[in-house]
């Protein structure tokens, strides 16, 4: 009995590690007679190349571990930018979907049709070069708010020019706490005597209000440097002095938030239909306003719903961001799986790092997802 | 008696060892990837995704080019048909794991010599067949005439996992030029953005730019700068650690390089066989035995030239012919002023 529980267990370990010493063995017994070796000291190595795009300090003569760190933070930050965007416009399709009003229902359900059976990466070739080749050279821009310039070489925004910027970082992070722990007290408060604050109101307030005390007593400053046109030779133009957001980034923003939001908005839509009329109708029944109904009795039910498969699709729009390499946006896998990897020749060594980046990122959003999953799950008492 | 029995022993051990000895060194000869070759009975040749007058695949899906000719020389060598080859196109990225992982045997896809890869990553470069540099192009309508025109934010296009980037960091970085590179995984990528304006310049291996102009929406209104800012020896590439084949590789290329010096070209090489100069007669196969070394019959260099022709038959062909860089520069033999020198076959 106790055999039959436990051979089924064993074979499976014994067939994994076999496989795994195989495919070992026999990538270092080639590696062997070809010469090549396994280690990861390239690392430290210079890099040697430059980088169009980078959040940190970073040009070739940094090591590949900082090249690695700039893919890095570039994937995370288009990830991110889309997850944010893709979650705001999807719960509005979403939503939409579920409109009275028959033209906003049509034009929504076209949309999440349209985008969600169209490969994604034709999508972003079809934003980076048809997008590209529409807009206008630096030269003809015209003025966006009075501020900035979209060319084909980018979006030229005004850059901010701190003084004292770690005062005002600290305040931004004094008035999170503030906020946490207002609101904590505001919940005691009402679930004791009943008082009910405009939570949303004052955390704002104390949100703008801190932060902006310190440009009056903490000598923080800011000041805008605007982008200005430059020559650089008879027909061909920059900007300098500004902000120059590649136009890879915006293109595969777009792409991916478009793509992912046609999901996320049928995720929303099934949530919403999946809490029974009944609700609704009882909520409007003890004299809730149509928005307290969606807030306290619709929503936290149909978070439940849209949570699990929203978590997917943000771990689908962080992978897919590695398509990137196909318009020179420099992410994780253009960077190091592209050019550090032809540089130095480590195809094992750096393809296990990204994989193993991947898994981590991926595991990361998962386990936050779960957490939050679980917070607003029915607590049974 | 048994002194002498001894030595005796001794001595046929002697003979025992050396006999083993050759044999070995024989069996050594049969090399696995040319054994494999064989059996298959085609070359497995690494080429570009589409460089015109280097790699680049008609309609109909047959290749040319003068990266092309050194695997259908291989072909003709070691399997009598110059067309017995199987072309697998690769991007930069991918082409060093391509060979290294025994996809294919040879990669002749237009890839710079280089210490590093050379010494670092499994692979031995057999020969140059193209002396290329580095260079720029540029709108005719910008006014640029030369790189010293360059001004600090302008962006250049290029492709990842080459030379090129390493070398443009050095180049900008020696003039003191800020720059924004915009690098892209595919060669028709590059030359798309670049065609839309997205970037000031692009760069690549000169050659790469000729080709690559002729792709452009309106080619007359770019021009490639004069200035080369870098040395880019192109040739192919096989596995380290096959000696063999190796071998049979360099001497191909060498063997069609060689045959243009002495003047023999794929339509007189049957009267060559004839010649009085034995250096013309051993290219044909008619005097020495220039194959057994690798294992290959005497008729392998012969059946290079009247299949695929000569180096310079080649350039014309794919080079000259189409209009890609109609001057063959550096790429003209030692004995007419270029660089191209290769070792005797004797």
């Amino acid at each position: 009995m106790k055999l039959k529980k436990i051979l089924p267990q064993f074979l499976t370990l014994l067939f994994i590690v076999l496989i795994f010493g195989f495919f070992t063995m026999n990538a270092q017994e080639n590696m062997d007679t070809r010469g090549i070796e396994f280690g990861f000291g390239f690392l430290k190595q210079e890099a040697s190349f430059d980088i169009q795009f980078s959040l940190i300090d970073y040009d070739g003569s940094k090591s590949y571990a900082r090249a690695y760190l700039v893919g890095l933070l570039n994937t995370l930050l288009v990830s991110a930018i889309g997850i944010v965007l893709c979650t705001i416009l999807g719960v509005v399709i979403g939503v939409a979907r579920l409109s009275p009003n028959y033209l906003i229902n049509r034009t929504a359900s076209f949309y999440i049709e349209f985008f969600r059976n169209i490969p994604l990466l034709l999508q972003i070739f079809f934003w980076y070069f048809a997008a590209l080749r529409a807009l206008p050279m630096p030269e003809d821009a015209s003025l966006l708010l009075g501020t900035s310039y979209m060319t084909i070489k980018g979006l030229y925004t005004p850059a901010p020019i701190w003084n004292n910027f770690d005062v005002f970082l600290i305040s931004l992070i004094i008035s999170l706490v503030i906020i946490f722990f207002f609101n904590r007290y505001a919940k005691r408060k009402q679930e004791e005597a009943g008082i009910q604050y405009p939570k949303f109101l004052i955390s704002l307030g104390i949100f703008i209000i801190i932060p902006a005390l310190t440009f009056v007593f903490g000598g923080v400053d800011l000041q805008w440097s605007f982008p200005e046109l430059k020559q650089l030779a008879k027909t061909s133009f920059t900007y300098e002095g500004g902000v120059g957001i590649p136009p890879e980034l915006i293109a595969l923003t777009l792409a991916l938030t478009l793509y992912t939001a046609t999901f996320i908005a049928e995720n929303v839509r099934a949530g919403i239909q999946g809490i029974g009329k009944g609700q609704k109708e009882a909520a409007a029944s003890i004299g809730l306003t149509p928005g307290q109904v969606l807030k306290l009795v619709i929503m936290p039910q149909a978070l439940r719903i849209i949570i699990p498969p929203t978590t997917n699709q943000y771990l689908n729009l962080t992978k897919n961001s590695s398509l990137a390499a196909a318009i020179a946006y420099p992410d994780l896998v253009l960077v190091f799986a592209g050019t550090a990897m032809m540089q130095t020749g480590r195809a094992i060594e750096i393809v296990a790092i990204t994989m193993a980046t991947y898994l981590t990122i991926s595991l990361s959003i998962s386990v936050f997802m779960n957490w939050y999953n679980k917070s607003i799950a029915i607590k049974e008492k | 008696m048994f002194k002498y029995l001894k030595q005796l022993t001794s001595l046929v051990a002697m003979v025992a060892v050396l006999f083993t000895f050759t044999t070995e060194t024989m069996a050594a000869k049969k090399s696995k990837t040319l054994k494999n070759t064989q059996k298959k009975g085609f070359v497995r040749c690494g080429v570009s995704q589409g460089l015109p007058g280097f790699s680049n695949a008609d309609a109909a899906g047959n290749w040319t080019g003068v990266d092309v000719d050194v695997c259908r020389a291989v072909a003709a060598a070691v399997l009598g048909d110059a067309s017995k080859v199987k072309f697998t196109p690769l991007s930069a990225k991918e082409r060093f794991t391509a060979l290294t992982s025994g996809e294919i045997d040879i990669l002749s896809r237009n890839t710079t010599w280089t210490l590093s890869r050379d010494a670092d990553i499994g692979l031995t470069f057999v020969g140059v067949n193209f002396y290329d540099g580095q260079g720029f192009m540029v709108r005719k309508s910008s006014g640029i005439t030369s790189t010293s025109q360059f001004k600090n934010g302008i962006s250049a296009c290029t492709n990842i996992g080459t030379t090129t980037e390493l070398n443009m960091r050095d180049f900008f970085n020696s003039k003191g030029i800020s720059y924004t590179p915009v690098a892209f995984e595919k060669a028709d990528e590059v030359v798309a953005a670049y065609d839309a304006g997205r970037c000031d310049t692009y760069t690549t291996d000169k050659s790469g730019l000729a080709a690559q102009r002729t792709k452009m929406s309106n080619p007359d209104e770019h021009i490639v700068l004069p200035e080369t800012i870098s040395k880019e020896p192109l040739g192919p590439v096989v596995r380290q650690g096959d000696s063999v084949w190796e071998d049979i590789v360099r001497w191909s290329l060498n063997t069609m390089i060689e045959a243009e010096e002495y003047g023999i070209t794929s339509g007189n090489a049957d009267m060559m066989k004839s010649s009085d100069n034995p250096a013309i007669k051993r290219l044909v196969g008619a005097e020495g035995e220039m194959g057994a070394a690798f294992g290959l019959d005497n008729d392998w260099n012969y059946r290079i030239i009247t299949q695929v022709g000569n180096y310079g038959e080649s350039y014309k062909r794919n080079i000259a012919d189409t209009g890609i860089l109609p001057d063959r520069g550096p790429n003209e033999l030692w004995t007419k002023g270029g660089i191209l020198y290769v070792p005797p076959s004797r």
